[in-house]
């Protein structure tokens, strides 16, 4: 009888064990966290990620960024230069808009008119200008990632990005970790 | 309640007229630090959007957030901070 008994706590203590663990890993996989993946490299979607994003981080959620594909030209400092290119990778560099300030509008573009009347716009109506966003991000402590497979893919090298203090490089596995943890997904 | 509110004094006015969504919640956070527990800011935004950001925002991070007044052109904002 007495050995029944003691079956029955251990068996309890394991019990309560597995459910302890299960329960961190359940709070961890809701973290006030949000994780954007990052694709577009239209002026739109990515003025939209960052209003989110700073939103959010004034909110005290902790931001990823997982900048990918078009949305890399963004990142692309204007006065940085990368030697060593293929040709291909320089065609991609020639042809991809050089900085935050010269994306396109995914509508209305109208061969750059459309970009222009939005920045007119948004500094009549004091909205913050990408630079200022971006200045804004870094305060906050926002982590942007760069995709280094898109980066070698589009033939980018780290040293034509602009300074950015918690820019970090990874792999998709990295954004789908941090998703997976994060309360919140986004794919812009 | 609004008579209340237009005769708070305040201990921080942060004067974020000058922004659009999100400048002054951007504003309110980053000056908020400035105030001890207690103590009551007030926030100056003609941004729409503000009026329900900040009470989200107050909820959120566990501010009690008071009201606002309607101005002319913008609206000020009350909280105590926790």
């Amino acid at each position: 009888m007495e050995n029944e008994t003691t079956l029955t706590m251990e068996q309890l203590q394991k019990d309560l064990e597995k459910l302890q663990k299960k329960v961190s890993k359940i709070e961890n996989n809701r973290k006030d966290q949000l994780s954007i993946a990052l694709i577009s490299g239209d002026m739109d979607k990515i003025l939209a990620a960052m209003i989110i994003s700073l939103a959010a981080a004034a909110m005290d959620t902790k931001v990823k960024i997982f900048f990918s594909f078009w949305a890399l030209s963004a990142l692309r400092d204007k006065k940085k230069k990368a030697a060593g290119k293929d040709f291909i990778s320089k065609m991609f560099g020639m042809m991809l808009p050089k900085g935050k300030n010269k994306l396109k509008l995914s509508n209305m573009n109208m061969a750059g008119m459309g970009p222009m009347m939005i920045k007119m716009l948004m500094k009549k109506k004091n909205v913050l200008s990408l630079d200022e966003m971006f200045q804004q991000a870094c305060e906050l402590g926002i982590e942007i990632t760069v995709c280094e497979m898109s980066m070698d893919l589009m033939g980018f090298k780290r040293e034509e990005f602009i300074d950015y203090p918690n820019l970090r490089y990874a792999g998709a596995g990295t954004f789908v970790a941090d998703a997976g943890e994060s309360a919140m997904q986004l794919f812009i | 309640m609004s008579e209340e509110l237009k005769n708070l004094q305040s201990d921080l006015v942060v004067d974020a007229r000058g922004t659009a969504c999100p400048g002054p919640l951007l504003a309110a956070k980053k000056a908020i630090g400035d105030i001890e527990s207690g103590e009551i800011m007030e926030i100056l935004s003609a941004d729409e959007g503000t009026k329900s950001d900040i009470p989200r925002w107050c909820e959120k991070v566990g501010h009690e957030y008071l009201g606002f007044v309607d101005e002319d052109s913008f609206s000020r904002l009350f909280l105590r901070k926790e």
